[in-house]
């Protein structure tokens, strides 16, 4: 089941203009400078906003278009604010209650207990919003949200406000929704961690208008786009372990690049894995080394090169069926005299595991 | 003591008030809302005739009632549903004004967090709205009420002050003031502002829970 | 006892309380067998409510008694006020109501006759309204002369005294009889020009001492009455209002007989 999209928003000076197809079971981003409309084109998704001259398709439902409007608590939608905005009159037990009291639908995704359970909120039932932390004010929202049995889910910057080691703590209830919805979900960010770190799909947005959209791995790496033009560029690599090495605490990962060795505490085989490489921990060599300390080298082809700032140069690399971003001084790039095309070797020096 | 139409005015007193404050709030509570929400450019006149009972000298108003309700207008006046017309106007502004206010303070976004968890407009309204608007319920019943306790000009005019039908504790005390039976008129202001105080405190004693949290 | 918040409680006794506060208002009279209503000037009102209990001793008939100015129950009479008797403070209203739908054409007649006296709380000696011209004081209270009747005959008298012009500048007006006589006995006038009802309506000890002024130095105060409805009951109260125990009944408190 997926998403249509076409979105006119105009207010005062504001304007965006959006036309997007989105995929279903898919964690999609909305990135963007702040101002540029992502929550404007949440809410319109979410019909809170009336624009016309839209269109909005979900699965075969058409929600709206130039003859009709659903309204929003006739859509199938869960919304997380971006403050939460738990009801202060009701309890969490209450503001669960709310939303699965006017659930769509027959069948419920999750029951209440599963759901309680899934988030961790069994010993918050009784409390009043007042009472909670910012990171438990988050997880009731996200519960209920998805109390009313949505078909699509969208999030609205949900962790702003939170330091990263709270955002740490959120991230794997994330993961365990997703998990287990098979529903297309929304998620605006400002945030490129978070987004490298939720993210299946990436549409970005800049100057009134989706500058791109694609796969997270694509958009990350896309010279064009600021996301590779910041200091911390980076490509994103999906994987699985294949094998942990207990002699020299390696874990082994096959991924569309090839196979990396990262330095890791044991991790469970089969388990799927999401690698983060930045751009400046990876070196290029004509020809292929082996008496380095590097353990993950790998046959590249350059795709692209883009200057970043005076003295540098940013390289795509095609790596296997991987895209990879590496960062080189100028001199480097005319030493080695890098062009489009050409064969190299890329090395990557240190890599993140986001899950 | 209390003469039987002292009670008489009692009764009428209380009954006046309490249908009033009923029915305003009944009434005034949409005029609250769509004031509270509506977006629309000649919104201010309608608050200006909203408040325009404050402002107004109650014989100016008591007048203008007695016009319009009278035999030359409606033909309501004195008799209780004029009455009752008449301390709705005069009590209006004491009902609308906290309840518009309580319902900008509760804003538009619980309202929107209702309507994306399928909740009608209607259902919204009364299940998050009101519950949240509280305190502004309570103060707009509470000023209702105890406004149109002390209404006398008002309905003086469109009453007629008929002892046992339109004559309410105000007018009865004026008249024994009048008539210089100040005993009399002691043992009702004195029992006026025992019941009003009572009433008050009781008010704000339940209303204790809903005040700002120390978070 | 369930655990139902206080809050609710007292909704549950003001909705029990409401029924037991009956229809549309607590009646004297019945459905078949309506009270007399009548509008009386506040300056009236004590000997009206006198009348009105010994006719309903008498009779059987009730009688309700609405006072309040004789402006405000002329305009609640314009619009439809449901009174069968009007007693005014004055000539004027009823003289207006007269020919108009709103009464009984023919109807008018004067009740009672104001006295003007000249009072002071004081129980200090006044023989005669020469103490004006003889004795200091700083402030005199009347009715506004131009609305109240007893105010413009205090006007006309104190016109014909020699010491006029002297005491024209300590004149307090009160909006009616009424607050005059407040101003006397309050103290903030040392004499006042009165009715002789007011100044009786006063405990004895509390009475002070009163010249009554001669009938001939001021304007009669003529308090009219008029008919706004037909009625058996109502023309009984008349005729009742008119004979000798009302006239004597009026005399005692303090009013001239036409």
């Amino acid at each position: 089941m997926s998403l249509r999209a076409k979105f006119q928003l105009l207010r005062g000076d504001f304007r965006l203009n959006a036309d997007l197809d989105l995929p279903a079971d898919a964690v999609t981003a909305f990135f963007g400078p702040s101002g540029c409309g992502k929550t404007s084109l949440l809410r319109a998704i979410a019909g809170l906003d009336h624009h016309p001259h839209s269109f909005l398709q979900v699965g075969e439902q058409v929600w709206q278009d130039k003859k009709t409007f659903l309204p929003p608590h006739q859509r199938a939608v869960g919304y997380v604010f971006q403050e939460s905005s738990l009801f202060e009159h009701l309890s969490v037990g209450g503001n669960l209650a709310y939303a699965r009291k006017r659930a769509f639908g027959d069948t419920p995704h999750f029951s209440q207990s599963h759901l309680t359970h899934l988030l961790g909120l069994e010993n918050l039932m009784h409390r009043r919003p007042p009472e909670l932390s910012g990171g438990e004010r988050r997880r009731v929202s996200m519960a209920r949200a998805l109390s009313v049995n949505p078909r699509l889910l969208l999030f609205d910057e949900p962790m702003s406000g939170l330091d990263a080691q709270r955002k740490k703590e959120l991230f794997p209830y994330f993961d365990a929704l997703h998990e287990e919805l098979r529903i297309p979900i929304l998620y605006v960010s400002h945030s490129a961690d978070e987004v490298a770190r939720l993210a299946d799909y990436l549409v970005f947005l800049e100057g009134g208008a989706v500058a791109g959209s694609g796969s997270i791995h694509d958009m990350f790496t896309r010279l064009d786009l600021p996301l590779a033009a910041g200091p911390d560029a980076e490509s994103l690599i999906e994987g699985t372990v294949k094998h942990w090495d207990e002699v020299y605490g390696l874990a082994q990962l096959q991924t569309a690049a090839g196979s990396f060795s990262v330095v890791h505490p044991e991790l469970p085989c089969g388990a799927r894995v999401r690698l983060g490489v930045a751009a400046k921990d990876v070196s290029l060599t004509l020809n292929p080394q082996s008496d380095t300390s590097i353990l993950n080298r790998f046959p590249a082809t350059v795709e692209a090169l883009t200057a970043y700032g005076t003295a540098q140069m940013t390289v795509r690399l095609q790596v296997g069926d991987a895209l990879l971003l590496a960062r080189v001084t100028r001199k480097s790039a005319d030493t080695l005299g890098l062009q489009t095309g050409q064969s190299l070797y890329a090395q990557v020096k240190s890599v993140a595991l986001l899950f | 003591m209390l003469t039987p139409s002292d009670l008489d005015a009692l009764v009428v007193t209380l009954k006046l008030a309490l249908c009033t404050t009923a029915l305003l709030l009944v009434t005034g509570t949409p005029i609250a809302w769509w004031l509270a929400h509506a977006k629309f450019k000649g919104k201010f006149l309608v608050e200006a005739v909203v408040a325009l009972p404050l402002v107004l000298p109650p014989t100016v108003l008591g007048f203008y009632l007695l016009l319009t309700l009278g035999s030359q207008g409606a033909n309501l006046a004195f008799s209780f549903p004029g009455l009752v017309i008449g301390s709705m106007i005069y009590s209006l502004p004491f009902v609308v004004q906290p309840l518009q206010n309580a319902f900008i303070s509760v804003g538009r976004r619980p309202l929107e967090v209702a309507a994306t968890l399928g909740a009608s407009p209607l259902d919204r309204f009364f299940t998050v709205a009101v519950p949240l608007a509280r305190p502004g319920f309570l103060t707009a019943t509470v000023l209702g009420f105890a406004h149109t306790v002390g209404e006398f000009g008002v309905v003086l005019m469109i009453g007629g002050n008929i002892p046992g039908e339109t004559q309410v504790l105000s007018i009865a005390i004026y008249d024994h003031v009048e008539s210089m039976e100040y005993a009399q008129a002691h043992w009702i202001s004195g029992g006026l502002l025992f019941f009003s105080f009572v009433l008050l405190a009781l008010i704000y004693a339940v209303n204790k829970r809903v005040q700002v949290v120390d978070s | 006892m369930p655990r139902t918040p206080l809050w609710s409680w007292i909704w549950a006794f003001f909705c029990a309380f409401y029924p037991t506060l009956g229809g549309c208002g607590v009646k004297n009279g019945t459905e078949e067998n309506p009270p007399l209503r009548i509008a009386v000037a506040s300056n009236a009102v004590k000997v009206m409510r006198h009348l009105a209990r010994e006719f309903q001793d008498e009779t059987g008939h009730s009688v309700s008694v609405s006072s309040g100015s004789s402006g405000s129950l002329f305009a609640m009479i314009q619009n439809g006020a449901p009174f069968d008797i009007f007693f005014s403070a004055d000539v004027l209203r009823p003289e207006v109501l007269d020919g108009t739908s709103q009464a009984v054409a023919g109807s008018r007649f004067t009740y009672a006759k104001g006295q003007l006296v000249l009072w002071s709380s004081h129980p200090q000696p006044v023989a005669d309204g020469a103490v004006l011209d003889r004795v200091d004081f700083h402030h005199l209270a009347i009715g506004n002369p131009k609305l109240a009747p007893y105010g413009k005959s205090a006007w006309e008298f104190l016109k014909t005294l020699d010491s006029w012009q002297s005491i024209r500048p300590k004149l307090l007006r009160g909006e009616n009889i009424g607050q005059a006589f407040q101003f006397v006995a309050a103290g903030e006038a040392e004499w006042g020009l009165v009715a002789l009802s007011q100044v009786l309506s006063l405990p004895d000890s509390a009475q002070g001492t009163h010249w009554i002024v001669p009938h001939s130095h001021y304007p009669p105060i003529l308090q009219q009455a008029i008919l706004l409805k037909e009625g058996v009951v109502a023309q009984e109260f008349v005729d009742y209002v008119r004979a000798e125990f009302a006239r004597r009944t009026f005399q005692s408190y303090g009013y001239l007989m036409p």
